[in-house]
């Protein structure tokens, strides 16, 4: 698949949510850990030689799993291939939390629900929909009807539809 | 890939080395393959089952002096995806859009519109839509295609909310302090950063992890640490969970 690999890159170089030196292990198999400089910018994971001003690789966080593991880690995974994991080692069980939890937050799908909630919950506060003063209530993408059909979606809808 | 594309590879290296200047112990390294991206899995989002963001045909301009394309694209979230026809298992190619602007441009073509990203030699991206009203429905959805829009947006909220709360119910929702232009159909992503407060401070890949952990500020509610209410799928500002869970159930 075709990329705009040189933008990417400069995403690389953006302020990051969350950067730090971690062991680092691929889903291959017998692959082993290494130091990995890891940075997350938007719903990337971007990771880079701890020497080096460019990354080796990034992932697209998008439909994935965070997962804590014993002792002192976490992985990622994709809900298409839930058993291809890539590991990550942390230095405390309080870094480990903190990159969870910011991975876990760190997906576009993610932020639409956030989204949509906030809206629906200042509309039933206030009467009025906070997006029209930023003229994007008509948006496809902050409509409701765009969330997946999944579990976790529908949960978040039904409770809106008790508010009514 | 051919050698324009490594050049342009090779220039990007030295760009970023001079942006950041040498850290001792960096050494320069030409990639010796491209930038891993796991596009499986950028594959099955492309084509999963949820709801798009935009879709139709554009044409696409091959390069300055190339031919158009006519393609099937799929926006979903940061994602402009495109594909030889809407019922292909996967994509042909995708552009990331995140800090780019797009406007209208004067072309042979007509409806055409430009997807414009700064730095030098940097790509713009020529498409052509086939009507005047996919034009500018285009233009507007890829203008606020970008997750640095989205956060803004969702941080305003928070904020929001976090205000009534604190004024302890419907107080109006204060105006809002700094979003992309509305209408024009251009906006810059990037810019956003600093007008809402961050300071972008550039992370260097040197050894010296401490000065990388560049954390983007927590809403200004004073209302504690983040929690999350997992029936929800998503975080809520603390403090506000408990008032939401009683709201909600």
């Amino acid at each position: 698949m075709r990329y705009n690999e040189k933008e990417l890159r400069a995403l690389s170089r953006q302020p990051a949510e969350l950067a730090a030196e971690l062991g680092m292990r691929g889903p291959k198999k017998g692959s082993v850990a290494k130091r990995r400089l890891v940075k997350l910018v938007v719903n990337f994971l971007f990771y880079f030689r701890t020497d080096e001003a460019e990354p080796l690789g990034a992932l697209l966080l998008e439909r994935c799993r965070v997962a804590q593991e014993e002792p002192g880690g976490f992985s990622i995974s994709f809900v298409e291939d839930p058993e291809r994991k890539y590991h990550f080692e942390c230095c405390s069980q309080e870094q480990c939390e903190q990159w969870t939890e910011a991975l876990r937050r760190a997906s576009y799908e993610y932020m639409r629900r956030s989204l949509i909630f906030y809206r629906n919950e200042i509309q039933k506060m206030t009467g009025k929909d906070p997006l029209e003063q930023f003229g994007i209530s008509e948006e496809t993408r902050f409509q409701l009807s765009s969330l997946p059909r999944d579990g976790l979606s529908a949960r978040v809808s039904s409770r809106l539809d008790e508010l009514d | 890939m051919g050698s324009s594309a490594l050049a342009g590879r090779v220039l990007c290296t030295q760009q970023a080395l001079h942006a950041r200047g040498h850290g001792p112990g960096t050494r320069y390294a030409a990639p010796a393959a491209g930038m891993k991206l796991n596009e499986r899995s950028l594959a099955f989002y492309a084509t999963c089952d949820a709801p798009v963001d935009n879709a139709g045909f554009l044409y696409k301009k091959g390069g300055r002096h190339a031919a158009y394309h006519r393609r099937w694209f799929v926006l979903r979230g940061n994602m402009l995806f495109y594909f030889e026809e809407p019922g292909s298992r996967e994509p042909v190619g995708v552009i990331i859009l995140e800090g780019c602007t797009v406007e209208l441009v004067e072309a042979a073509e007509e409806f055409a519109f430009a997807v414009r990203f700064a730095g030098a030699r940097a790509r713009t991206y020529v498409l052509a839509a086939e009507s005047q009203a996919a034009m500018e429905g285009w233009v507007k959805a890829l203008s606020r295609a970008s997750f640095d829009y989205l956060r803004l947006v969702v941080r305003e909220l928070e904020q929001q909310l976090a205000a009534m709360r604190a004024a302890g119910g419907a107080a109006p929702p204060r105006r809002p302090s700094a979003l992309p232009p509305r209408e024009n159909g251009c906006a810059c992503a990037r810019s956003l950063q600093s007008v809402a407060g961050d300071s972008p401070v550039e992370t260097s890949a040197a050894a010296d992890t401490q000065a990388h952990c560049v954390t983007q500020p927590r809403p200004h509610c004073g209302l504690g640490t983040l929690t999350e209410a997992p029936e929800l799928g998503f975080v809520a500002v603390g403090g506000l969970v408990p008032a939401l869970c009683q709201v909600l159930i």
